[in-house]
């Protein structure tokens, strides 16, 4: 996954990338982590502040092994946060990731999920809102190897423009080598509803709160079960309270 | 409390309501019954403000206040209620967290301390009692999963939280079963019928009016209020039909 050279765009995992700011954190040092056969595990990411940052996560889960990841990607340079799983037998992952971005800003969650052997799980959860002339892409690769059956792997993908000259771009992808699996997934890209908003604010709610109230429970999604939920909820409210 | 004088609009350019007139004194119920399509409810989101509903002429006075030139949130902190036809769900969002939140703007914007949570939550406990209402219910998502009838019941605790001078109660009793006609109905009183707050029903039915005892009834037809009187004339609609009466 790690590359010596700077990519181009004809790299399909970079093909959104803000590669100008990418150069100038090049080359990438990917941070290993190995969960062992039958242990569980967790990590929150959370990229805030005013810098460009790009991390790179690889991850090997064992035999029976459970791994939790959050990423919240909210920083207000560019941020990438580019994962690669590979899964054991009968391990399980579950990704929840929320993006928040505004101004000109690039934003992307590129993962690639490998189920290497039978009866692993997969889930993803990516939520993205995006405001401005903001891009937010999520990349998410699926692979099940051959003989990986019993493989049941989902992906969940939203994004929330709140202009309409924020950009979001979803790419779901599954590559399936194998028989008897199950692989689903769901992308829908959307504004706030108004008649929703409209209901809070006949309640009394000034707009930006009931914007923010709506947003909140769409982010939610993302964090739902974590070990550090109330934290990152709040790190995202805040990101989110810059935003509007 | 409320003047409307010659209120027009237009949706999309169509225009809907022509110069409706209408004075709503405190301590008053006021129904407005008429066919589809007359703009029952055309009125009610005008005077909420919903986005889309365009005034071309005339003007709403609210207690001395110029309530068109009012954002919807600001017409909510003055102490108008508008009760949804179709309540909005709202997935993620708990009915206690979006009523506290909304409860202290609402106080916020008139210059009053907010209310801490636990005095929130045994007002709350009162209002949904009122109502019949499960507290375990307002934990839940605004609406999500609610039956239509709970939906209303649901409105009318909203509206007893937030203690309104004026509540426009757009097609309450549509959807409601027997029972929870009599339960809304029963609520509306408790909460409504003061000397200091007015009510607008907008209604199809006599059924919701027998609970509900209006003070005056108003035809609206064609974007206008066609005929006023009082409680005898629903009556007379319920059985005669609005084109006998109102022509």
């Amino acid at each position: 996954m790690t590359l010596a050279v700077l990519p181009t765009r004809k790299d399909e995992a970079y093909r959104y990338a803000d590669l100008a700011a990418l150069e100038t954190l090049w080359p990438l040092a990917a941070e290993r982590i190995a969960v062992p056969a039958g242990t569980s595990g967790a990590l929150a990411v959370v990229a805030d502040g005013g810098a460009a940052q790009a991390r790179e996560i690889e991850i090997v889960l064992g035999d029976g092994a459970e791994y939790d990841l959050r990423l919240l990607n909210a920083g207000r340079a560019y941020g990438r946060l580019a994962v690669k799983v590979t899964l054991g037998k009968g391990a399980r992952f579950h990704l929840g990731a929320a993006q928040l971005g505004g101004g000109d800003q690039t934003l992307e969650i590129v993962t690639e999920v490998v189920h290497a052997q039978p009866d692993a799980t997969s889930r993803q959860v990516v939520r993205s809102v995006l405001a401005g002339k903001a891009t937010g892409t999520y990349l998410g690769r699926v692979v099940v190897e051959r003989g990986a059956v019993g493989t049941d792997g989902e992906q969940s993908i939203r994004a929330m423009l709140l202009d309409r000259t924020a950009t979001a771009n979803a790419r779901p992808e599954l590559e399936i080598y194998a028989d008897d699996v199950k692989c689903a997934h769901g992308c829908a890209v959307g504004e706030l509803d108004a008649q929703g908003l409209f209901y809070l604010q006949s309640r009394g709610l000034p707009p930006a709160e009931a914007k923010k109230l709506m947003l909140q429970a769409f982010i939610a999604e993302a964090f739902v079960g974590a070990p550090d939920e109330d934290a990152l909820t709040e790190a995202a409210l805040a990101a989110l309270g810059d935003l509007l | 409390m409320l003047t409307i004088k010659d209120l027009s609009n237009e949706i999309a350019g169509k225009p809907i309501l022509k110069g409706l007139s209408l004075s709503i004194g405190a301590g008053e119920i006021h129904a407005i019954m008429g066919p589809n399509g007359a703009g029952k409810s055309t009125l009610a989101y005008t005077l909420g403000g919903r986005p889309g509903y365009e005034v071309t002429g005339g003007s709403v006075d609210f207690d001395g206040q110029d309530l068109l030139a009012m954002a919807p949130h600001e017409r909510a902190a003055a102490g108008l209620f508008l009760g949804f036809q179709y309540p909005v769900e709202i997935p993620g969002v708990s009915n206690v967290q979006f009523l506290r939140e909304a409860l202290n703007a609402q106080r916020g914007a008139r210059g009053e301390a907010p209310l801490s949570g636990g005095e929130f939550l045994r007002l709350a406990k009162e209002k949904a009692g009122l109502l019949r209402m499960d507290m375990e219910m307002l934990k839940r998502p605004v609406n999500v999963g609610f039956s239509g009838g709970e939906k209303k019941r649901a409105e009318m605790v909203q509206m007893g939280i937030l203690d309104p001078k004026l509540a426009i109660l757009d097609e309450t009793d549509s959807g409601l079963d027997i029972d929870a006609l009599r339960i809304c109905g029963e609520g509306i009183n408790a909460i409504m019928r003061k000397p200091d707050k007015a009510v607008l029903l907008i209604t199809h039915y006599q059924r919701l009016l027998d609970y509900v005892k209006p003070d005056f009834v108003h035809v609206l037809a064609g974007g206008r209020i066609v005929k006023s009187g009082g409680p005898e004339l629903a009556l007379q609609l319920e059985e005669q039909g609005y084109e006998a009466v109102a022509a």
